[in-house]
This record gives structure tokens, sequence and C-alpha cells, in this order.
């Protein structure tokens, strides 16, 4: 959570040197939710993702160089600079391609898990979408499928509250639908987003139920997107929220509470705390220093990878 | 010919082809069929899906009894919706499956558009070759009995314009057989249009599997005078005008593309080289269409040889009526492809 949180942290901080020239969808306030339910998986297991997926390709072992490089446009980056920051892969640990079509990974990753399922491999698929997503038809289609044919994949629900400027109630009637499905057909679950602990707990017995071959689940996990829909910095100024709603999910920052909580337990203390920062941030100096210093995509190169031979 | 069933009632014409022809015969249908049933036995990785794959009919034939002999977990049937299992599809053949997905009918692929072409048609270029998407896409337009506007259309031209997918339309049972085992031999997204009217043939078709390459045209006639360019049924089409205008003294190649994307350049500019006089012959608009990406081609790439201006046939710009009066006043057929001819050939010195 750290690592992500502070990587999102220097991509914000450096952002306006417009060298980094790719939308960016930074998950700032909700790195538990990666965390949390890829701390239950393995390397071979499969996640799906959407336009704010940093977290998630980190969380999920993505290499960072290459994140870092994909924003910087890059040769070396996880898409070659042909993807930018919406558009993140890393195939050696399980993650396939994120779309910024909203919803658009859904039915990829329910598509993921039912290959695990005709290849009888012992992998499971995770799906993270946001609640723009869950307005889409395209969830009600993934999740009766999944449901239908008791696959092996894990939806986690991201409810941020916002989509760009609209907030949830402006556009759902009410609770997510898959509630009031019975819980024999599919188990779902409500969780605080924002507690690292619940959400790891909650998706634990999901990617448990997953792997023992009882079918899929759903959780939603309650959260905020503390910055703006894209870009850098506080967009507190456009209106649409107030600032004492930013400030009282800051407040239930997932990161610095878990830290504290960490520290009064006496589990970790203050000067562990900072050597781990010391060492994420010469990690990330490397990143940035690897993203500079490689190699532009090269202009005759623009049919490259149109098929695959 | 009632809608809902349609039967083999004649041999395709005698097209000429590339090799020996099989003196075996089978219908439009079975070679389709004979496609799949062979990919599902020789590739674990194959897989078939679609609403009424496993159903009585086994779509028009194609899929027919598949089911009993691969299992359902193989060819199974799927629910209405579309974008979903499109996506799904697209997931899957990303976890390293091979999934054949069917469509009735063409216009249902608007439905799913997202994930073909925001997804399918983009992954392998978008991740900059990290992963790739073998995924075959197959509809049948339909045509006849009032099939009217939303069970007739011909959309290659919208998936002609999308960089990242093949697009293939084959017209002859033996090239049904083989490009669908070449698209689905294919490590990229493959869309196959098919015909409604092409299953009314009987063709020569090998028993052993055997690939078509995509990308590949094929000459179904020599001739020197003018070049019929013709997609799927028009070939029929195009084959029949030639006969027609055989009798007439005018001597006309005709060209299958076969595949739009790739589409066969060297062969349409060879032919157009050769006889200078090009009629383009397509089931769909004309508007935005096959018939205009290959006159533009042309008019590019091979604009010198040309002795008269391209002729398109295709069909009117204007949704496909129901009634049947109104529905041959919408199709284009052998003497429109003759008529066109003619007109190319009136002023030859």
């Amino acid at each position: 959570m750290l690592r992500i949180h502070r990587v999102q942290l220097r991509i914000e901080s450096l952002y306006h040197l417009d060298e980094m020239k790719t939308p960016i969808h930074l998950c700032i306030g909700m790195e538990a939710i990666a965390v949390g339910v890829c701390a239950n998986l393995e390397p071979r297991d499969y996640i799906s993702s959407s336009h704010r997926s940093h977290g998630h390709y980190l969380a999920k072992g993505g290499d960072l160089k290459g994140l870092i490089a994909e924003l910087y446009c890059r040769e070396t980056g996880c898409s070659k600079g042909r993807g930018g920051s919406m558009h993140l892969v890393d195939a050696s640990v399980g993650h396939m391609g994120s779309s910024s079509i909203v919803g658009g990974g859904i039915p990829i990753g329910t598509g993921l898990a039912l290959s695990c399922r005709m290849k009888k491999e012992d992998r499971v698929s995770v799906v993270f979408f946001g609640d723009g997503a869950a307005d889409e038809g395209v969830l009600y289609e993934s999740v009766n499928f999944a449901i239908l044919k008791q696959i092996p994949v894990v939806y986690i629900y991201e409810n941020n509250q916002y989509s760009v400027c609209s907030h949830v109630s402006a556009r759902q009637a009410g609770e997510l639908i898959f509630h009031s499905v019975h819980q024999r057909l599919m188990k779902t679950d409500v969780v605080d987003g924002n507690n690292v602990l619940e959400v790891y707990e909650a998706a634990r017995k999901a990617v448990k139920r997953a792997r023992s071959g009882k079918g899929p689940s759903l959780i939603e996990c309650r959260t905020y997107r503390i910055r703006g829909h894209a870009g850098a910095g506080s967009d507190e100024k456009l209106g649409y929220r107030s600032a004492e709603e930013i400030r009282s999910w800051e407040a239930k920052c997932p990161v610095s509470n878990f830290m504290a909580k960490l520290l009064r337990e006496g589990i970790i203390s203050n000067e562990e705390i900072t050597d781990m920062e010391k060492m994420i941030d010469a990690e990330i100096d490397e990143a940035f220093r690897f993203a500079q210093e490689s190699p532009l995509p090269k202009a005759e190169d623009v049919e490259r990878y149109l098929f695959c031979e | 010919m009632p809608w809902s069933k349609i039967r083999p009632e004649h041999n395709e014409p005698d097209f000429a082809h590339d090799e020996d022809k099989s003196p075996r015969r089978l219908s439009y249908a079975e070679a389709v069929r004979e496609a799949l049933d062979q990919a599902l036995s020789l590739d674990s990785r194959v897989f078939v899906m679609g609403q009424g794959v496993d159903d009585p009919a086994g779509m028009f034939g194609t899929t027919l009894n598949l089911h009993l002999k691969h299992g359902k977990e193989r060819v199974f049937d799927t629910p209405l919706a579309e974008n979903g299992l499109m996506g799904i599809a697209v997931g899957a053949a990303i976890g390293g499956m091979r999934p054949v997905y069917f469509h009735n009918r063409p216009d249902f692929l608007f439905l799913a558009m997202d994930q073909l072409v925001n997804h399918a048609s983009k992954w392998y270029y978008m991740f900059g070759g990290a992963v790739n998407v073998p995924l075959v896409v197959w509809a049948c337009i339909g045509r006849g009995w009032g099939s009217a506007a939303q069970h007739s259309q011909a959309l290659q031209g919208l998936f002609l314009h999308i960089p990242g997918l093949k697009l293939v339309m084959p017209a002859t049972c033996y090239d049904a057989k083989g490009l669908m085992l070449s698209a689905i031999a294919d490590n990229n997204p493959v869309v196959i249009i098919e015909h409604r009217y092409n299953f009314r043939h009987n063709g020569h078709v090998p028993e052993e599997p055997y690939r078509v390459p995509i990308g590949i045209g094929a000459i179904r006639r020599k001739g020197n005078d003018v070049s019929l360019l013709a997609v799927s049924y028009m070939v029929t089409e195009a084959f029949h005008a030639a006969l027609i205008l055989e009798k007439e003294g005018i001597d006309c190649e005709v060209v299958d593309l076969r595949s739009l994307r790739p589409l066969d350049e060297n062969l349409i500019l060879s032919s157009a080289a050769r006889t200078g006089r090009v009629v383009i012959a397509d089931t769909g608009w004309k508007t935005g269409g096959v018939t205009a990406e290959v006159a533009a081609l042309i008019v590019e790439k091979g604009f010198k040889s040309l002795k008269a201006p391209i002729k398109r046939v295709a069909c009117p710009d204007v949704p496909t009526p129901a009634g049947y009066t109104l529905e041959n006043a919408f199709y284009r057929g052998a003497e429109d492809i003759a008529a066109a001819a003619r007109e190319l050939i009136k002023d030859r010195k």
C-alpha cells in the first residue's frame, strides 16, 4: 500500500512537467482494495482492470519500471509505449491488459476464468471494476454467465462513489442488484474498502471458493476517490462535491490508518517505516530514471504489432 | 425456400480452382461443419459458442450435432448477451483458448461492437504485442423471404474499416472449409461473414483438413476484356454474368476477393492491369463500403492501366425492404453486373 501510495504521489508531483504525456487516473485513497485482494493471489492468477489501474498493476506484481516507462511513452514501457497509462499489462504476473472502456474488462476477466475452467488450470480470475462500470449492462451479462457456468471468477466492485463528477446516487436506483441474488447462486459481500484487513478477509474467502470450484463471488468495497477523475491534484474547486466530504475521506486514508494500527499494536516501529519509505523511494527514483533514459518508439514502427504472426 | 430452412439446391458454378478439384462434394453448410469438427478434434483449445449452436437445426447445419461428439463444454449455447459473450470469448482467447463465436446474423454483431472493435481488434497492438486474441467471429448475412432491415445487413464495409480485424468472406464450399480452418489457426481476431445464398450450393471439398490462406484472392474464371471483382455470393453472380457476356463476345475475368483484410492487392491490380476495365460487385451498401475501398485502391495504385471508369455494383443506400417486389429492386445480381460490363466495353476500339 505504501509503495502504491508513494508511486502515485511521485507521478502526481512530476506530472506538471508534461513529460508523462498520457492521461493519469490516480487511485489515492483506494490502495487497500488492490492490495487486500491481490495478497490472496498467486502470480499465475489473472486480474483485469480499468483506466484507474496503477494500484492493481503494482499489487499484482507488475513491473514498476515498465509502468513508469509506459507513462513516459517509452519503448521499454510495459505496453511498449502503445498503451499509455490506461492500458497496462504484465502477462508474466497474470495482468492481461486493462481497458479504458468503462466496464470493458468485466467480460474479459470472466472469459479468462472460463479459459481456466476449460483448461482445467488451478487459476482464478479477478475482475476489478468501479461504480461507473456497475452502470453498464455488460456487468449483468458477465455475472449471469459466470453464475450459469460456475466459473472461477471474483468480481471486485470498487465503489468510489464518483464517475467523473457524477455521484453514484444520480446513476443507480439503489444497491447493486447482485446483492439481491440468492447467496446460493453467488456469494456477495460489502466491506469497508479502506480497511485492508477487511478486504483481505473477504477476498480470501472468495478466492478460496473460486479455487475450489464453487463459482463466482462479488465483493463491494466502499471507498472514495480522493483526487479528481483524471490528472494531478485535487478537483475541489469544481464544486461538485464538498471540501468537508473530501476531508472526511482523507481522514479514512487506508495507508496511514493501517500504519497507525501497526504502530499502535507494536507490529512495526517508526524506524522500520522510515526504512521502508527510503527503500520505496529509491526504487521509484530508479524507475523514473530508467523511464527518462529509455528510448522512445520509432516512427517507422507505427504499424508494428497490428497483427500477431 | 422458407426462411428458417436453407438446403443445398444445386452445385456451385464451375469455378476455376488453384488445385485439382476433389471429386467429393459437400454442401456449403457441411463444409463449414467439417472444418469445425476437424478443428475441435485436432486442437483442444478450440471451442464453439453461440446462440443455438446446439439446437436441432445446428446454425443452418454448420454446427449440427457437434455438441454430441465434442461435448457441451466445448460446443455450447449462449445467453442472448452479445457484448458480454463477445468479451468472454475475447478473455478466453487471451487465456489461451481458440473460441469460434457464432452469430446467426451480422446485424446482432452491432450489439457486440464494443468488445469486438474496442477490445479484440486492439489488444495486441495496444499492449505492444504482449497479449494476442485468437478469436473467430462468424455470422451469416440473411437475404430473401422477408428478412427485412434487421436480418439482412451486409456489414463488411464497417468491419473493413477497423484495423486489427481480419475479414474473410468465402464464396465457395472449398473456401468455406479452408478459410474457417485458417481463421481458427490464426493468432488474431478473424471475422467471417457468410451469405445465406451460398448455402444453396454443393461444391468440391476434400475430406482431409486444409487451409486456404487469409489474404489471397482467387481467379474463378480467366478473361481478357473486363475484370469482375466480387465478394462472397456476388462471385456466383459475377460468374453467371461472365457466362451471359461470353455469348456476346465479351471475355470476363472473375476475381474472388475471399479476404477483405488483408486484401489481395496484387491480384486486384494485376487483373485490372490486364483488362483495363473493372466492375466491382459486393453484397453490401455502396457508400463507404467494399466497392468504394477496392475502387480507391485501383485508382490510387493502378490508374494508368484503366481504359474506362470503374463500375460498382452494390446495394442502394437504404435499409433492406421486406416485401419481395421491393426486395428484388434492392438486390443486385448477374444482370446488373453484365450491364455494367457492357457499359465499359461499348467504346472498345
